[in-house]
Order: structure tokens, then sequence, then C-alpha cells
């Protein structure tokens, strides 16, 4: 029986030739990661079971990026914590405030994740990386402490659900419009315990980061993992970046899936997601009239190059409206200087726009940016629950960072094409 | 292994951040965590939450955030056991690992109401609403699932 792009690449990694879904292996990791809030479980796990070496130092990521620049003396304590554990135990891969990004923008730009890698992280949106054409996937933090101790980790091997992407996107429609409209297809638990494998001539168009945008939100479907094929835009990212030999994964022909679908990326519109699930999805011409107190630009999901050019496209020469906080989060250091290069930056802030630090702050209502009680926000991040980004009365809607960037000057949810 | 306690019913698609906000996690403090159990769902439930009193919820539980922080919560809240339709996959893992007893049984789910009195038998699966006196058949973990549970998660269970 043919094999799914994922089931091949969990197979090479626990020295099989074959694996079938439903089947248990134990696989060999290529990269072991966890942040700020899930490291200090991870350690105190690691510690408990009487631990005293790691897999590899080359091999463990660990991203103070979440509740850093540090937010309060907690969430200081806990990352002194982890920082003592990487000097500890060498770990190369610390990236602390000064050089740390918000993790899944941070490890595909420093090439420590690559096609073919098997990559466990102790935070969801680790599925990122299938950007890459690698099998990654979210897990707590007493699997990570193990992948630390022992380069391993065990699997259930997914079923896959096949996306056959047709067409080119048009407008202003980007990555995060296409993976907002597959979750309002299938729902948050269309894809279960599966593999999303995206796939078709309209991978081709898709540049990126925008395949980094649709690989993070594979989870807000329920999916293991989210995966893209490796073409000429994957290996022409990696260079220069991923020092370790690219590895080629296809699926088969005759692989078997337990779904397919197939989207016409030319029939797509800028898409957002209402409160509380990201499987409320409206195209912008149902919108009708929200006005916004707050606009995000930024996150794992849509902090990238690609995203804060889209945002500065718009905004240029304009002003945030009256009563709207935009606030722009960069991904990383490296993202942060190209767009001050490029004088988007300059943009934002003479629009009226603050530029923060690369922090993951405001997504989860850590720090940086937190809802009052009946306040909206339209936001390029990826998850919209009751009180995610503050007060259980407040709203976040999503969208790509054109309509939030759009909205961010009308001050209502607004079609980027219309202003 | 045999369990009893009173119910809290929740819906479809009970996410990781209200079960533990995020604004709560610069802490691992098992107690900590267990103050700002389900905060953002249900604001009474540390107060009204008894110990060995069981959560039953429908689809997709613990979906969202891979944060360990959620079942830890939950366990330490006295929760003794998570009965759902079906459970978000690193929800699932997480619970294993930190000894969260979970159970997935559909019709269960559906049917029992906040507030029922239940008795759950880990090692059968077997599922008594002792307020209305059905019984529902969940499928029991493996005996290695249920030694990790046991010992009160993964690294106790190999240290």
């Amino acid at each position: 029986m043919g094999m799914t792009m994922s089931q091949k690449i969990l197979a090479y990694h626990a020295g099989l030739d074959e694996v079938k879904p439903g089947q248990l292996i134990n696989a060999r990791l290529d990269m072991v990661l966890a942040n700020d809030i899930t490291a200090p479980v991870a350690i105190n796990e690691f510690e408990k079971c009487g631990a005293d070496s790691i897999f590899n130092k080359e091999k463990i990521s660990l991203v103070m990026d979440h509740f850093t620049p540090n937010k309060d003396i907690k969430a200081a304590t806990q990352c002194k914590q982890v920082r003592e554990f990487a000097n500890k135990y060498d770990i190369v891969n610390f990236f602390d405030v000064g050089q740390m990004g918000i993790e899944h923008a941070l490890l595909p730009e420093q090439g420590l994740v690559g096609p073919g890698d098997l990559v466990i992280g102790a935070d969801s949106h680790t599925c990122t990386y299938g950007a890459l054409g690698a099998f990654s996937t979210g897990v707590g933090s007493t699997d990570m402490a193990a992948g630390m101790i022992t380069g391993q980790g065990w699997f259930k091997v997914p079923q896959a659900i096949k996306v056959n992407l047709t067409g080119k996107c048009t407008g202003f429609v980007s990555g995060k419009d296409v993976i907002l409209h597959l979750i309002g297809m299938i729902g948050v638990d269309g894809a279960l315990y599966q593999s999303l494998e995206f796939c078709g001539e309209g991978v081709s168009s898709l540049s990126m980061d925008d395949r980094l945008c649709i690989a993070n939100m594979a989870i807000e479907a329920g999916a293991k993992n989210g995966i893209f094929p490796v073409d000429d835009i994957t290996i022409k990212y990696c260079e220069n970046r991923f020092k370790r030999p690219i590895m080629k994964f296809e699926a088969d022909d005759d692989a078997q899936y337990a779904k397919e679908i197939t989207i016409d990326l030319s029939s797509l519109r800028p898409t957002v997601s209402f409160p509380h699930l990201p499987e409320n999805t409206h195209t912008i011409d149902e919108v009708g009239k929200i006005k916004i107190d707050q606009a995000v630009i930024g996150s794992c999901t849509n902090g990238r190059l690609d995203d804060l050019r889209a945002a500065a496209s718009i905004i240029k020469g304009k002003k945030i409206a009256k009563d709207v906080r935009c606030i722009i989060f960069p991904g990383t250091q490296e993202i942060y200087l190209q767009a001050l290069r490029e004088g988007l930056i300059e943009t934002f802030v003479e629009a009226g726009a603050v530029v923060s630090t690369p922090t993951c702050g405001p997504c989860l209502g850590g720090h940086m940016g937190i809802l009052a009680e009946g306040e909206k926000c339209i936001s390029t991040t990826n998850r919209n629950f009751v009180g995610r980004m503050g007060h259980i009365k407040s709203e976040v809607y999503l969208s790509s960072p054109a309509v939030a960037a759009a909205s961010a000057v009308t001050g209502y949810i607004t079609d980027p094409a219309k202003i | 292994m045999k369990i009893h306690g009173t119910v809290h019913k929740y819906g479809n698609n009970v996410d990781t951040d209200v079960i533990i906000p995020a604004r709560y996690l610069n802490t691992a403090s098992h107690e900590e965590l267990a103050k700002h159990c389900m905060e953002d769902i249900d604001a009474d439930f540390v107060n009204k939450v008894k110990p060995n009193d069981i959560i039953v919820a429908q689809r997709n539980f613990g979906c969202g955030s891979s944060r360990e922080h959620a079942p830890i919560a939950i366990k330490a809240s006295g929760i003794s056991c998570v009965i759902a339709s079906s459970f978000a996959r690193i929800f699932y893992r997480n619970s294993i690992n930190t000894g969260l007893p979970i159970l997935e049984c559909d019709e269960a789910a559906n049917d029992i109401k906040n507030g029922d009195n239940l008795e759950v038998d880990f090692d059968t699966g077997i599922i008594n609403n002792l307020t209305t006196g059905k019984q529902y058949k969940a499928q029991p973990f493996p005996e290695f699932i249920q030694n990790i549970i046991k010992k009160g998660g993964l690294l106790n269970s190999i240290k």
C-alpha cells in the first residue's frame, strides 16, 4: 500500500520500510523545541525522573518568546530557570531576548528545521515547519522532556486528508485566507488526529511565508501536522539557512487518504473568522460593519516579511483610525531589521501604529495588548477563543495582515480593496 | 480502579485557554494553576469542585494550545476523570503523560447531565450513572497506559 508524505517521513525516522495508519512507532527526532512557558514544566519533569544528560546539545531549541521581555517576576523566574538549564547542559540553540524571535518564525529562518525532518515542540503551532516538508507536531512538556533525554518519541501513524490546491490567489488573498477558508470548511476538529497534506499545481503560487502561515494553523483544524511538498521555493528558502542535506519525501501515487478536498485558490476572498472559534468564517463581503478597538499584526502565523510588506503597502501615507490601537509584532530580529531597512517600520510609526519587539504577548493574552471587557480586535493571530486576548467578554476576529491593516485605517473590519 | 464523583458538564470544543487562561502560565505550580482551573468558562468551578468530581464534555475537549498546564490544573483541582465524546490529540496525550484519567464515550458524553453522580471503572471502561441508572461502556486503556496514569504520569512511571 502506498504511503502519504507524512507516513514516509515517519517510516524513515523509525527505520522502517513501511508504516500503516494507526501503527505505533518509535522514531528518531531531529529537533526538540520548547518556550518559556512549556520548558519550565519540561525541566521539572526532566529533573523529577533523575535525568542528568541531554541527547544532543544542537538538537534542542529553547526560545524565550511568550512572556518576554519578562512581563512580571514570575515570568522572569521561569526564564531564569530555562536559562540556567540551557547553560548547564550547554544547549546551543537557546534564544534569549536580543536573539530570540517568535519560535515558529525563528526556527525556519535560522535553518534549524528543514525538509524531511521529524520535529516535536512543546507548542501547538510546531506544525508550522510542515511548510518546509518536515513532519512536525506539537506535544506537551512531558513528551518534550522525554525527547530531550532520549532523542526519540513515540507516534501513532496518522491518516491524511489530501488538500488539492488549484489556481492562484488573486488581489489581497493570501495564505491566511486559504487556511481560514479550509478551517471554515472542515471545522476545528475536521482533521482531528490526521495530517493535512497540501498538494496540487496551486502550491507553486504560494510563497514560503504563505505556506508557513497555512501549516501553522493546521492545528486549528485539529490536525496532527500540515505538510507541503518540497519544491524549488522550498529549496531556495533553505539555501544559506539549512545546514543539513535536504531530504525530499513525496507521497506515493497510490497513497490512501481519509478524504480529499479541492480548493480553487482563484475563487477565494479575504476571509475573517468571527468569535469564538476559527471555524466561524465569513468572507469580507459578508462581514457587515464591525467597529474595532485594536488591530494586531504579527505572531507566529503572520509576523513574517510578506505580512509586514502587505500591511505597510496598505497603511503607507495614511493614519490609523482614531480610537484604534494598532500593534505590530515582527516575528524575529532579522525580520525586524529587514522591515527597518525597507522603511516598513517608518511607515507604521508615521501612521500612528506601534512596533514591538518580537513576542507572543498579545496573541495568547499574555501582555502587550490585552483587551478590556466589550472590546473588539482584528488580529492576524491564530485563535479567537473566549478570553484569548484578554477579558472573556472581549472579541477577536482573525484575518490576514491586509485586512487587519485596512481595518486599522478605517476603524471597521474592511476589505483592503476598498480603501 | 473505581471512582465516584459528581459531574461538571460542558459542551463542544472546550479549549485549553478556558481550562487555564494563559495569563496564569507564568508559573508551573500545580496549586497555583488549580486556583484558576476552568476560570474563563465557569468562573465558579473552583468554588464548587470537590475531590473526585468528574468533568463530562462533548466533542474536541482540550483543543488549542499544547500547554500541559491544562490537564495539570484539572487534576490538581480535584477532578478524578474527564469523559468526552472526543479529545484534541495533544490534550489526550498530555492527560496520559500527567496521569489524568480520561475516557472517550460519545453516548455517555451526550446523555450525562450536570450534577449527575457517576461511578467509573477504569479497568473495564464501565460508566454507571447512579442518578439515572443508565450504564455506558467506554474503551478502557490498555494496561501499560493505565499503569502510567496510576503512577501519576509518564516520567514517574519510568524513573
